[in-house]
């Protein structure tokens, strides 16, 4: 252990649901805990400027956004130290965390490190997705959260997924105009999602907030297609229409401004970096780090909370953060272990509470194939440096097999971005190429820094 | 709905009725630009008309922010000298010179001491 | 099997190299490689294409260098128009930079004895001189030396064209291979080489280019060749604007505009992974050398384990007991990417004679207890 390196007993990378409740949780048991974020204020993405919100904006983006201000008190409250605006650029496994602030880097060491880095929205690589104007609806979000700016012109909304309704319902709430909302969610979809409807009807809480939304939605006359396909955004040097396949018609819609979204992913830059084990989810179409029912990494001491370990939602990843502070709590022995397995239980149903729903849900907004793994050979995949999805099925034809070759042979994730929003198509591309498994291709090997930071701010740790 | 003038009538996004604060001034390619004190400038550029934030190093291609993150990189820009920072990450400060990014960060050979 | 197959095992930069030598020779070649799991040395070697400095206490190590800088543009040329693909070879001179006057000074020692035969040309310069050839230096820079034959291309291109080259001249290319064991066949019936997985594969001939597995494949047929790892990390920053005309020993910019900066050597066995350490102390000398770099982001940092011999010169051999079988290994995978494909392949395939002297580079000079080695790094 590196001498002049304050210590903690736990660290947290990530100050959204799960990381705030893992601190608070293992400050109840006198743990001493820092976390840090990217992000100057705590909320994550999530919880987003939760606490300088105003009442109008809490009422404008609803119940489930306003929960957020208890947990930023309580957090407040917990005595943990809270680094904000540190940028992680290196975890090691010996759990000494390298970080950028204020222009130098620095280092902090734990005796056991919860990484919640939650998630970020899928990618949606569709002819023109790189085009100005064409944003995440995600992103969006955040913007009206973090700055109250809503759009001028009449939006088009297009995908599938919760939050793309959710912010349908906030614009309309804020009296913003939605041009269209352009679904990929058809009768196909619902078939396939019906099995999984009485693990939804056990979450009816979240079922009818759903069908709520979409309630609302329509009463609004707001033009809607669902069944839509095929999705292409025009526009010379920015957004101008969005074209799409819907019932059998090749359609298109004017804007400006289109903001897509098909689900979030979860944030395993971490997780990848620290060589963990990851396999691929065929239900949510991501990479889940694997973990114990606790979320330790084998036997690191380094646990995974929150969406960063698989799309949970908001209230299940409070619950995995308690759940990782009471077991950090429990090897450090700062609790009877009969206590830590009631407690631990306890957290356990209540996380089976929340994720009831997700089978229902994953099934029902499943992104569609064609909109993750581009048919059409000039799509960018990778936005960085610009390399597009005929490339990668060339570098599949000279013979690679996975994504470390097709980045050797072209580029394909070597940008600033490191990966992110390239990753997952083009291990898609690759297996769909060779006809194997994602689990076969296998992902990018992530690398520091995390996050990129200069030469100068490097060389200024003493 | 939303306060607009006569170099906003472009913008995407406006701040909501309501929102009004504190302003700074920033520059953003010589224009000066008022903006709310406490949002970052990604936000600041896109409520200001802004819509290509840089132009990419191989193509040349306009591009703006996508993720409002911190995850996708686009909306790098040249603030104070500094080129390719996050604008998502960056909060405004008054007198910030911003501007658009042109390919591959420059450096500045005068500058010999960091 | 073709009764004049051979089998190539390794396909890294040397072993694909040498491949390709020998498909143009017109031979049948058969490429094994393991894939995008192989430890891959091509990932890490910086892409200096560098004779300055090289074969210090073994004039033939620096005649093999001079020869090899001297192929390199006719397979540059030849993989492009094979290919398509254009390795970015820049071959009009590099420096090696130095931070104190005793450094400059034994440096200027080294090269001069290297130089006996006056074919490895070298300039020295104190700091005004290199500062009016790269204005970016800095001021804690005391000097460096010239040599205006060294030269820089892209590792990974060069390891796609090559690959791309093979198969367009007829060869063939099994990715996913993992060689644990090579045998003789028996006189004159050829070699088997044997994957993981139980998969096999015969060839009159056999080449042993399958960087560390070298140390244990090559006993199987009699041959020596003591490889050990070297991990090197290496720093790459954001694309920029040019400002970096001649690559330099620690930090090149390549065609794409990106900082190449390194490098460590550390000997940690078969960990390829990076430590803030390092990271900031290459980031720290890069800062030192070029301030302006001071501002520039770093994108990523990997390590890589360099295939080292103990003196840091090539093995190049062909089996005494079972001739026919051959091993070739060198970390210089890029400098003497010509030299494998011009000379070590022809000779492998039978149409060329062996390069005069080779058996000064069998891997048996390691087994004589009089002889000390350093591997120079």
């Amino acid at each position: 252990m590196a001498t002049g390196v304050e210590l903690f007993d736990l660290l947290v990378i990530g100050a959204g649901p799960a990381g705030l409740s893992a601190a608070i949780e293992a400050r109840s048991f006198g743990l001493s805990v820092a976390v840090l974020d990217e992000q100057r204020r705590v909320g994550g993405q999530i919880y987003r400027a939760i606490e300088e919100s105003s009442s109008r904006r809490r009422q404008v983006l609803g119940p489930d956004y306003a929960a957020g201000a208890k947990l930023a008190q309580d957090f407040a409250a917990c005595g943990a130290v809270h680094l904000g605006g540190a940028a992680v650029w290196n975890v090691d496994k010996g759990k000494t965390v390298s970080y950028l602030l204020d222009g130098g880097s620095r280092k902090i060491q734990g005796r056991s490190l919860v990484l919640a880095s939650g998630a970020m929205e899928r990618p949606f690589p569709v002819p023109g997705w790189t085009l100005p104007g064409v944003m995440g609806a995600g992103a969006a979000q955040i913007l009206y959260k973090s700055s109250g700016a809503i759009p001028t012109e009449p939006v088009v909304l297009a995908g599938c997924g919760p939050l793309l309704l959710l912010l349908a319902q906030q614009y309309l709430d804020a009296g913003v105009k939605i041009k269209a909302l352009i679904h990929t969610t058809g009768t196909g979809d619902y078939l396939r999602a019906a099995p999984h409807v009485l693990g939804a009807l056990r979450g009816w809480k979240d079922l009818s907030k759903g069908s709520r939304m979409l309630k609302k939605i329509r009463s609004h006359g707001v033009q809607t297609f669902t069944g839509a396909s095929a999705f292409a955004i025009e526009g010379a040097e920015k957004a101008e229409s969005i074209t799409f396949t819907h019932n059998g018609q090749r359609k298109r819609v004017e804007a400006s401004l289109v903001l897509l979204h098909q689900g979030v992913v979860p944030n395993t830059q971490l997780s990848w970096s620290l060589r963990a084990e990851h396999r691929w989810d065929e239900q949510q179409l991501c990479w889940i780090p694997v973990t114990d029912a606790c979320g330790q990494i084998e036997e690191t001491g380094i646990y995974i909370a929150g969406d960063s370990r698989g799309i949970v939602g908001a209230k299940a990843s409070a619950c995995q953060g308690r759940l990782a502070g009471l077991a950090i709590a429990n090897q450090l022995n700062a609790l009877p272990p009969e206590t830590f397995r009631g407690r631990e239980q306890a957290i356990q149903d209540e996380i089976s509470t929340h994720t009831q729903i997700r089978p229902f849900l994953d099934t029902l907004y499943r992104p569609q194939d064609m909109h993750r793994i581009p048919v059409n050979d000039e799509v960018t995949v990778c936005r960085c440096e610009e390399v597009k999805a005929g490339q990668i099925k060339k570098y599949v034809e000279v013979g690679c097999l996975g994504p470390n070759q097709t980045k050797a042979f072209g580029r394909c994730g070597m940008g600033p971005c490191q990966g992110r929003l390239c990753g997952l198509t083009v291990t898609e591309i690759i297996a769909s190429e060779r006809k194997v498994s994602p689990q076969e291709v296998g992902y990018y090997r992530i690398r520091p820094p995390i996050k990129p930071i200069t030469l100068g701010e490097l060389a200024s740790f003493e | 709905m939303h306060t607009e003038t006569q170099e906003t009538k472009t913008s995407l996004f406006l701040p909501e009725v309501g929102t009004e604060g504190k302003k700074v001034r920033i520059y953003f390619d010589g224009q000066p630009l008022d903006v709310p004190d406490d949002v970052s400038v990604a936000s600041a550029l896109l409520m200001s008309g802004v819509r290509t934030f840089r132009l990419t190093p191989i193509s040349g291609s306009a591009r703006a922010p996508y993720c409002m993150m911190g995850v996708c990189f686009e909306c790098l820009v040249e603030i104070d000298g500094r080129p390719s920072r996050q604008s998502c990450l960056t909060q405004v400060r008054d007198g910030m010179v911003v501007q658009h990014q042109e390919g591959a960060s420059a450096l500045n050979l005068q500058s010999a001491e960091s | 099997m073709s009764s004049n197959e051979t089998i190539v095992v390794g396909g890294g930069l040397v072993g694909a190299a040498i491949a390709y030598g020998i498909a143009k020779s017109g031979g049948p070649v058969t490429l094994l490689d393991q894939g995008d799991v192989a430890h891959r040395a091509s990932r890490g070697n910086f892409g200096l294409v560098w004779l300055q400095s090289k074969g210090a206490g073994f004039p033939r190590y620096s005649r093999w260098s001079r020869d090899a800088v001297d192929h390199w543009s006719p397979l540059a040329d030849e993989l492009r128009k094979l290919t398509g693909v254009d390795v970015d070879l820049q071959q009009n001179g590099g420096f090696w930079i130095g931070f104190s006057e005793k450094e400059v000074a034994e440096r200027e020692a080294m090269l001069a004895k290297i130089n006996a035969d006056g074919r490895t040309p070298f300039e020295m310069l104190d700091h005004q001189a290199l500062k009016v050839r790269l204005p970016a230096i800095g001021p804690k820079v005391a000097g460096g030396s010239w040599c205006p034959l060294d030269g820089h291309a892209n590792p990974l291109k060069l390891l796609h064209a090559l690959h791309a080259g093979i198969k367009a001249l007829g060869g063939r290319i099994c990715s996913g291979v993992d060689v644990g064991e090579v045998r003789s066949l028996g006189e004159g019936r050829g070699f088997q080489a044997r994957s993981s997985d139980g998969r096999q594969w015969s060839g009159a001939k056999i080449v042993l280019a399958a960087g560390l597995s070298n140390s244990i494949l090559a006993p199987q047929l009699g041959l020596h060749a003591p490889v050990v790892p070297k991990r090197g990390q290496v720093l790459i920053t954001e694309r920029l604007k040019k400002f970096l005309p001649h690559p330099t020993n620690k930090a090149r910019q390549t065609a794409e505009g990106t900082v190449q900066l390194g490098f460590s050597a550390e000997d940690v066995g078969l960990d390829d992974g990076t430590t803030v350490e390092a990271i900031e102390s290459i980031a720290k000398r890069a800062v030192v050398t070029f301030p302006i770099l001071s501002s520039v982001k770093l994108v990523r940092a990997w390590g890589s384990l360099r295939v080292l011999t103990p003196d840091g010169s090539p093995i190049y051999q062909e089996s005494s007991k079972y001739p026919g079988a051959f091993t070739a290994t060198s970390h210089s995978g890029v400098s003497l990417a010509g030299s494998h494909a011009y000379e070590i392949a022809p000779w492998i395939a039978g149409v060329k004679p062996a390069p005069d002297g080779i058996g000064e580079f069998a891997g048996e000079r390691f087994l004589d207890p009089n002889r000390k080695f350093s591997s120079a790094y």
